[in-house]
């Protein structure tokens, strides 16, 4: 029927794309299921062999994730805020957040210490990338959203952006989200750290970060937006987060 | 030249475009609204109905990709097919040289190869190599002819006997100087980005003497009518909306007597071949392209151009419409590239 009515309006193009092209959202691009294993295999490598290389991880992310992300999804679909969350589709950006506002909250609030971490480890929410190989629409809003938390996981983890931070965190996902990007990303990190870090990973990073990893409730359920006032103790308390240990990072 | 105006945020790359959220569509800034590809269109974005317009302009077979249609590299200018040439080859031109080694597992300096020595150019040779960005082409025709000029020096000392190691000291001096012989290579390309990788190339191989950087295009070059004994466009002429024109402005500046060769993918007749060939193509490149280059659709837009190209006889056709004579061409590896070679009488 909309066929017909696509047909009708002149609009031929529209109806090629739906037989054709299968494109679900803009910047997504279908591959068939051979290019996807080259993709895995292709940006697994390119990511070890260049860590500077985020938009390798995020493929690596995107191709493999074919059976965690359903199973994030069918947890956010059955919890109430997750449901709202999927339903609402919010987004972590420069142009939505109101900066000045969250700077002006009190110290140990969410807001407030996630523009810290920004301000200090001078990143930003706009720089993630846009899924491409995912081929279902609400599972690439899925995984963006995986991405746009995980800077606000840093904040509640109490964790920076160098390598031994992200390690950590990549830790806590991989047992959270079941990625198998967090999960390689976790045991292929530590490779570059030093022996001292090492040490520091492995006695009391690691342990901490599976135990809070095991005790959160799904990290994606929190409607982060709407807790800007809370306070990042009372945030981590009612997630299951357990305190961070006093380590030098 | 096609008028680019750049796009905020520069060059073709998605993942500095504005919020991913956003660019993808996928999330509602404020309230819910309607899933599905229609739901919410990124902000900046415009001309969809021109890409697709340009899309129906450029014609072929409609192949499908996300490239070609509305996600293609179009913001900025008309979305004309040369505009969204250009910021392909803007994308790419850092990573040029490394995508070709791995997209014809080093293949490609084998025919550039092969295109030199057909050409068999000697000292004094003038060429001209349009669309010669990153500078293959010239750089092989200078050794060549270096190459050329280095046995005819040794055959001119040869047949000096007796000469006192004064006279031959002069001898090598005055020829020593000049060991390209008064051969120039000229190379001309439409890419500003492509030019410059070219130049830190040829400063860093050591190439200096008897090689100029000419922006332009092949459409309209701006040179003199007969000056080049030789006209070269390797990989190019695939990317000239009119190749009909490039091949007019080939006539144009070439001396009578002079010699266009074309270096170009072509057609593939075998079909067991084809259908390999085609599998390679569309299944592996524009993987090599994300994962080398970072950029997917360049690479599918370019495996796309090759298949609309026209195939060899065809392109013959073409050359001898444009006034050349003696046109013949030159399969390499059963056609997957193929050397078309024409001559200004």
């Amino acid at each position: 029927m909309r066929r017909l009515l696509l047909r009708a309006v002149g609009a031929e193009e529209e109806v090629e794309e739906e037989e054709g092209w299968h494109q679900l959202y803009p910047s997504h691009i279908p591959t068939s299921p051979l290019q996807k294993a080259l993709l895995a295999a292709g940006s697994a490598v390119m990511a070890l062999y260049d860590p500077y290389r985020h938009d390798m991880v995020a493929v690596l992310g995107e191709t493999t994730g074919c059976l965690a992300l359903p199973n994030l999804r069918d947890k956010m679909k059955h919890h109430p805020e997750g449901y709202r969350i999927l339903q609402e589709r919010p987004c972590i950006r420069l142009s939505t957040l109101d900066m000045s506002r969250l700077r002006g909250l009190p110290d140990g609030s969410l807001g407030r210490e996630y523009v810290r971490f920004l301000e200090d480890n001078k990143v930003s929410p706009d720089t993630r990338m846009p899924p491409k190989f995912v081929d279902d629409e609400e599972l690439a809003y899925v995984i963006q959203r995986y991405r746009e938390v995980h800077d606000l996981m840093h904040t509640l983890l109490g964790m920076p952006t160098n390598m031994l931070g992200e390690v950590v965190v990549k830790w806590f996902e991989a047992v959270q989200t079941g990625l198998p990007m967090c999960v390689l990303g976790a045991a292929f990190g530590p490779v570059r750290l030093s022996a001292r870090k090492l040490q520091v990973l492995a006695t009391e990073l690691v342990p901490w970060a599976i135990r809070s990893g095991l005790n959160a409730s799904c990290i994606l359920n929190v409607y982060y937006e709407q807790r800007w006032e809370q306070p990042v103790e009372s945030l981590r308390e009612e997630i299951g987060i357990f305190p961070p240990p006093a380590v030098r990072m | 030249m096609p008028r680019c105006r750049s796009r905020p945020g520069g060059g073709g790359r998605w993942r500095r475009c504005g919020c991913a959220g956003a660019a993808a569509g996928l999330c509602s800034p404020v309230s819910p609204g309607p899933r599905g590809r229609s739901a919410v269109w990124p902000r900046g974005r415009r001309c969809t109905s021109a890409s697709r317009a340009s899309r129906r302009r450029t014609g072929g077979r409609r192949v499908r990709a996300a490239a070609a249609g509305g996600l293609g590299p179009e913001p900025s200018g008309d979305g004309s097919p040369g505009c969204r040439v250009y910021q392909v080859f803007e994308s790419v031109a850092k990573k040029y040289d490394v995508m070709n080694d791995s997209m014809t597992l080093g293949i490609h300096r084998v025919w550039k190869d092969i295109l030199v020595h057909k050409m068999n150019p000697s000292p004094g040779t003038l060429l001209l190599d349009v669309a010669g960005g990153t500078g293959d082409i010239a750089f092989r025709f200078i050794n060549y002819v270096r190459a050329v000029r280095e046995r005819q020096l040794q055959r001119k000392l040869k047949h000096h006997q007796n000469l006192s190691w004064q006279e031959i000291f002069e001898n090598y001096q005055e020829d020593k100087s000049d060991s390209l012989g008064d051969s120039q290579v000229v190379v001309c390309d439409i890419n500003r980005e492509m030019l410059k990788v070219g130049k830190q190339k040829a400063q860093h191989l050591g190439y200096s003497k008897g090689l100029s950087w000419v922006l332009g295009n092949a459409e309209e070059l701006p040179f003199d009518d007969d000056m080049f004994d030789v006209y070269t466009i390797a990989f190019g002429i695939r990317n000239v909306t009119r190749i009909d024109l490039a091949l007019e402005e080939a006539y144009r500046v070439l001396k009578p007597g002079g010699r266009f060769l074309c270096l170009e993918f072509s057609h593939v007749s075998n079909p067991l071949l084809s259908r390999l060939y085609d599998l390679y193509s569309f299944q592996v490149i524009p993987v090599l392209g994300e994962v080398i280059a970072g950029d997917w659709k360049s690479y599918q837009y370019l495996v796309e151009s090759i298949r609309r190209f026209p195939p060899q006889e065809e392109l013959k056709a073409m050359i001898e419409d444009a006034g050349f004579f003696k046109v013949d061409y030159e399969n390499l590896n059963f056609g997957i590239v193929a050397i078309h070679s024409g001559f200004k009488l």
